[in-house]
């Protein structure tokens, strides 16, 4: 702030707080129609303050699901997700913590070559080769299974960069020392690097989470079998019962689940999330 | 480049090979295979395919729905980047006035990163409903007859503001670090000269920021092209009539539904080509902002 200007600090209070009302009007709709009994959404708009269902809403979802929409009970989608998200984020980790090691601490031939392979698939998104990419899974037999659900989009240039970048930053001395003192790579790997990388580590992991959680186009190929569902793809699934049979309630108490886990990891950790978030686009 | 390096040979590749199986098998390997089907034409019973040459491409720029589709994306990522970057950037000059609330606002308008592109869409379509959404309701008092099942316009704007809802916070955080690297005695030597909250936006702050507005520019795009399927898929399924069946959309229509793999291969490689100009953009615009 260069000077006090009164009537400024008022705007500008009311701005953020437009702002925030803004963004959490969708929620606190979605939120309030979770808490009513299906009859309050027959006659005109909307409810706009909460109900007293909210109990029998969320247990239903979670318990038994929406077997009109073929939707089975929230609870296994939602462990399915769960599942989903952590290979995918820590997979993401451990294969780019790795391949940067490889890059950054050795000399071998076609060494810029496996660089640029790894660079390439910042610019091939799973939405631009679905067609082949799913011909490829199905033709390995891994169409529902948690390992299609996961180890196709487990690649990442980003996280590889990123823990490039970490390692050039370490300075050469800890290296020739942990030489001199007898460490081979992998103790230096161990001992030295993950230790020095854990807060990138954390940081990452946040992001990825979120990534591999709401996932939806993927899962939404691959997954027939309603074992595997996972609860962001299956949205869709559970609105489009709704216009014949309206059950708002619980299609919105659906939608409050599949965005409370990223959504409490994004608010508990939001120092971790905004250098995640900040770093990875570098 | 590091001067103290492991001497193994074998190691590395042991290292790497996870990754570059992954990026093998799932990335390169299709992407060839897209490239290889966009030369193809498979009859309608998939028993017979022939080499067709570029014929895929060309007939993709004689057909009607495609060219619709280009300029349905053109103008979906110019509304939502406008949209969302422009409140993103109203929200984070307002923050970096602010010196104790400042983080609480953050946390407050920075979650809706976490909620996926298709459940956004599913709130925005909840309020949107032509029977009992609440902006309908409020739209009719003012005389407007909301239906985004059969007005193009209002489907359209049902997944802009969907769209932006959710990209605002990624904005809002880029802006905000872009905002606190300008020196504050630019700032304060201005109001010494006597300029004023206003014109110190326009010559000094905005300029500035025009390397944050440039890279934002660039990731918006591409957010608008491919993750934001989930949105279009889970409300209006690329409707009215072709209203906003976006390219991302369209690849997946031919493909999946009409089974069309010769055009729908041709258009995923034309939308790998816009995705490779745009990173190499991007990647430049960084070198040049580390080399700064």
């Amino acid at each position: 702030m260069v000077e006090d200007r009164p009537w400024l600090n008022r705007l500008v209070h009311l701005v953020l707080i437009m702002g925030v009302l803004i963004v959490a009007f969708p929620v606190y709709i979605a939120l309030i129609a979770s808490t009513h009994a299906p009859t309050a959404f027959t006659s005109g708009v909307i409810p706009l303050m909460p109900g007293d269902q909210m109990w029998q809403n969320y247990a239903q979802m979670l318990g038994t699901g929406l077997s009109t929409a073929g939707a089975p009970p929230l609870s296994g989608m939602m462990f399915n997700s769960l599942i989903m998200a952590l290979v995918i984020a820590i997979g993401k980790i451990v294969i780019s913590i790795t391949s940067a090691f490889a890059i950054v601490y050795f000399r071998f031939p076609f060494r810029q070559l496996a660089f640029w392979a790894i660079f390439v698939t910042l610019m091939l998104p799973v939405e631009v080769r679905i067609v082949p990419t799913f011909k490829v899974v199905a033709d390995l037999g891994m169409l529902n299974s948690y390992a299609g659900l996961t180890i196709p989009l487990i690649a990442s240039a980003t996280a590889t960069f990123l823990f490039r970048q970490v390692f050039l930053t370490i300075p050469d001395e800890l290296t020739e020392a942990a030489r001199i003192d007898g460490a081979g790579p992998m103790k230096f790997f161990r001992d030295i690097l993950l230790p020095l990388s854990q807060t990138n580590i954390a940081a990452l992991f946040v992001i990825l989470f979120i990534y591999g959680w709401n996932q939806y186009l993927w899962p939404l190929l691959i997954t027939t079998d309603a074992k595997y569902y996972t609860v962001v793809a299956s949205i869709k699934r559970l609105a489009e019962a709704v216009d014949s049979v309206p059950q708002w309630n619980l299609v919105m108490a659906a939608v409050i689940l599949a965005m409370l886990p990223p959504v409490l990891v994004v608010i508990l950790m939001q120092r971790l999330f905004v250098k995640g978030l900040v770093e990875t686009e570098k | 480049m590091k001067r103290t390096i492991f001497s193994n040979q074998l190691l590395p590749w042991l290292l790497l090979a996870p990754q570059l199986l992954v990026t093998l098998v799932f990335f390169l390997w299709p992407a060839a295979q897209a490239v290889r089907q966009s030369f193809l034409r498979e009859d309608a019973f998939g028993l017979k395919t022939s080499f067709v040459g570029p014929e895929n491409y060309s007939a993709l720029f004689r057909d009607y729905d495609y060219l619709n589709a280009l300029g349905t994306t053109a103008i979906f990522a110019v509304s939502v980047a406008t949209l969302s970057m422009g409140l993103a950037l109203l929200f984070a000059l307002a923050v970096d006035r602010l010196i104790k609330s400042a983080n609480a606002y953050t946390t407050l308008l920075v979650w809706p990163y976490a909620v996926a592109p298709a459940i956004a869409g599913i709130l925005w379509w909840f309020i949107f409903n032509p029977t009992i959404g609440i902006l309908p309701y409020l739209l009719d008092l003012v005389g407007y007859d909301w239906n985004h099942r059969l007005q193009s316009g209002d489907a359209m704007i049902l997944v802009v503001v969907a769209a932006s809802w959710k990209q605002i916070s990624y904005n809002f955080l880029f802006f905000v670090a872009g905002l606190q690297s300008i020196p504050a005695s630019l700032r304060e030597a201005a109001a010494i000269d006597g300029a004023g909250p206003a014109k110190r936006f326009l010559t000094i702050t905005f300029p500035l920021l025009a390397p944050t507005t440039f890279f934002l520019m660039v990731v918006n795009v591409v957010y608008t092209m491919f993750d934001t399927f989930g949105i279009v898929d889970a409300t209006t399924q690329g409707g009215p009539g072709q209203a906003t069946t976006i390219m991302i959309y369209k690849i997946y229509e031919d493909g999946f539904l009409g089974l069309n793999l010769g055009s729908s291969a041709a258009q995923s490689v034309i939308l790998m080509g816009i995705v490779i100009v745009l990173t190499l953009v991007q990647f430049r615009y960084i070198e040049r902002r580390v080399a700064y």
